[in-house]
């Protein structure tokens, strides 16, 4: 059992060039990679991952050894590994900060989870707009295909290993896994139906592992700490290590922090981000990108039996809970990329809502009609309430469209578009009644405290 | 006219073609190629990448039509994209449009008279804790206020775009510019905002509320 006394995934961001190979290897960049491939079975690799209790970083929480132990590859099947850099769902900007500022680590956690899974190729996908980042990362795998570490010996061992970076064209949908797939084999953005899924029949048709690019960076300390001693690191059962959380929006120091799975809301606000700009009260907070359903810090967490999950916070805040996947889970949100959107007290709800389904409007790939049109009319019935066109019944309108995407449609971007919008007109119905009623306020969102941010108002 | 690739470009292309089992898996890289150099995918480029690719131009065409960073129609000289998703509406990304749209005499969607800037909302560009922010061409453009849209416009305009990046662009610092051209303090780097919780993990019955 030992404490995180020291950053893991960050440890190397302070240090002057951290993407140059040179810096990064004084920081001990590539040590666990030459070991794992020289003197650690590819199963014992496998086996480090799974106990390490690791949560998919891009949103969906599946445990990545799992995920790793669905490969079984035919004979003459080639494996692939798709780390998905697409990092586009609003509120969530952690990934970058990897490809930036630490390069190094992202190659040396694909070289040794190629290595375990068998695999001789990784792609990269890398939104479109991060040219910058793609740069980064060529750059970080020249020089480590330079240094031996990549190609066809690497460190000198008979598995060949080659990682290409491809760039998106914008497009959020290319983060669900099959949709980027699709993308990488030069096609629309499409989700495609599962089964089969990738690993049974993925990238080129072949076996393919899509992990985020957090849970591929957290390779090299699992390895090197253990499975068991990195899951230990987080504060949740069968939820371990430690991860990247962001905050932004109404915060007095949005940013990146690292720390154990597992503290509070309440804590990443107030104590790790500063608390709210201005001291103004905690309205609402969407705690890991837009898809997941909005906290209320007004909210007690209602589990007075003892079977219940939930029963240890039982009358405490919503924003109280420890944020693990399964915690969310039973709150009725999910944790999501754990990168929270903070709302202060002047934000109208129902302002903000349209605002994110304008997103999942432009965003909806257009294969499925549900979401196709379901996406649209949100808006539209949205549109209404601000303009002060609404009736009554929009609210309850609202709620049966979101009903009628969740589950009809191929991917899950139905659904995380209406978890959320269910879950604001849920937790902030009066504001929606008041807009359909009367619209909304002229004064919504213009508060002095941003204004003063953005133009220099004192 | 017909379309081609410069001659160094086309052997990108055929190392492109290189990493993939598939040559179809190649359209994306080669349809950026081409838009880097020709500005945007015309339906030259178009027939051009079918010829090459050997794929047919409505196969070309529906991709380029399904991504939104795929121009199928001249820009500008630089393409300013304003983030106005949530996070960024949140901390001023309305303001920064407005402000763009006076500054440049165009609305969103539309290029400047002088044909220098064309203007785009774009939805989340995940630099949310860096918010408000643009990206222009290949940058990002983060923590603004209008005095420092004001100065980085500017030094696309007098400078050239990649004078700007030097000077304005906040890749390499994650959020603070390279330098510090405002009066006021800059945000610090996210290296140092990086903060870390150094205490051991509590044991179960007190991981509820600590602040």
């Amino acid at each position: 059992m030992s404490a995180a006394p020291t950053p893991l995934l960050t440890t190397r961001y302070g240090i002057a060039e951290s993407w140059k190979l040179v810096n990064a290897e004084r920081a001990g960049a590539y040590k666990v990679a030459k070991r794992a491939l020289t003197s650690i079975e590819p199963a014992k690799l496998k086996e480090e991952v799974k106990k390490a209790n690791i949560r998919g970083r891009g949103g969906a929480g599946f445990p990545a050894g799992v995920k790793w132990g669905f490969l079984n590859p035919g004979p003459g099947e080639q494996v692939y590994l798709v780390i998905n850099a697409d990092e586009s769902e609003p509120g969530t900007f952690k990934d970058r900060s990897i490809m930036d500022l630490d390069p190094h680590r992202l190659v040396e956690g694909a070289i040794i989870s190629c290595y375990a899974i068998g695999s001789h190729v990784a792609y990269i996908y890398v939104r479109g707009e991060l040219v910058f980042s793609v740069e980064r990362l060529e750059e970080a795998i020249a020089e480590a295909r330079q240094a031996g570490y990549l190609g066809d010996r690497p460190f000198g061992i008979d598995h060949k290993i080659e990682i290409y970076v491809h760039s998106g064209a914008g497009a959020y949908i290319c983060g669900e896994e099959t949709a980027l797939l699709n993308s990488l084999e030069g096609r629309r953005g499409e989700p495609r139906l599962k089964p089969p899924f990738p690993a049974v029949k993925g990238a080129f048709g072949m076996p393919t592992i899509v992990n985020n690019v957090e849970t591929i960076a957290a390779v090299p300390d699992i390895i090197e700490m253990g499975g068991d001693a990195w899951s230990s690191l987080g504060r949740l059962p069968g939820d371990g290590g430690v991860r990247l959380y962001g905050v932004s929006g109404h915060v007095k120091n949005p940013g990146l922090f690292e720390a154990p799975v597992g503290i509070t809301m309440r804590e990443l606000i107030y104590d790790y981000a500063g608390g709210i700009l201005g001291d103004r009260p905690l309205k609402a907070v969407i705690p890991g990108g837009s898809s997941t359903p909005v906290l209320d810090p007004r909210r007690l967490v209602n589990a007075p039996k003892e079977d219940q999950p939930l029963h240890a916070w039982h009358g405490q805040s919503e924003i109280d809970v420890p944020m693990g996947v399964d915690t969310y889970r039973a709150l009725g949100t999910m944790l999501g990329t754990c990168c929270a959107i903070v709302m202060d007290d002047t934000v109208n709800m129902v302002e903000a809502c349209r605002n994110l389904m304008r997103f999942y409007k432009h965003e909806s790939c257009g294969q499925c009609t549900p979401c196709r049109e379901g996406t649209g009319w949100l808006v539209d019935v949205l549109d209404n309430l601000c303009a002060g066109r609404g009736k009554p019944e929009d609210v309850d309108l609202l709620v049966e469209i979101s009903n009628n995407m969740m589950g009809n449609t191929i991917c899950a971007f139905a659904d995380g578009t209406a978890m959320p919008m269910l879950g604001l007109v849920q937790k902030f119905r009066e504001e929606f009644v008041e807009a359909a009623r009367n619209g909304l306020p002229a004064d919504v969102r213009h508060d002095d405290s941003v204004r003063s941010i953005v133009e220099r108002v004192a | 006219m017909a379309f081609a690739l410069t001659s160094e470009r086309e052997q990108q292309v055929d190392d492109i073609l290189t990493r993939y089992p598939e040559h179809r898996a190649s359209l994306l890289p080669v349809l950026w190629m081409c838009q880097r150099q020709n500005g945007w995918i015309s339906p030259e480029v178009v027939d051009y990448v079918s010829q090459r690719l050997d794929l047919s131009t409505a196969i070309v065409r529906g991709v380029v039509t399904f991504y939104t960073m795929f121009f199928d129609q001249p820009v500008g000289e630089n393409v300013i994209w304003v983030c106005r998703t949530l996070s960024c509406d949140l901390r001023g990304g309305k303001a920064i449009q407005d402000h763009l749209e006076g500054k440049l005499g165009c609305g969103a969607g539309h290029t400047s008279s002088d044909g220098k800037f064309t203007l785009l909302k774009a939805e989340c560009l995940a630099a949310c804790g860096q918010a408000p922010m643009v990206q222009i061409n290949d940058y990002y453009y983060e923590n603004l206020d209008v005095e420092l849209l004001d100065q980085i416009i500017d030094a696309h305009a007098i400078r050239g775009a990649e004078a700007a990046a030097r000077e304005f662009s906040t890749h390499a610092t994650f959020g603070a510019p390279s330098k510090a051209p405002r009066s006021a303090p800059p945000p610090p780097p996210s290296a140092e905002a990086v903060r870390v919780a150094s205490q051991p993990p509590p044991a179960p019955d007190s991981a509820g509320d600590e602040s």
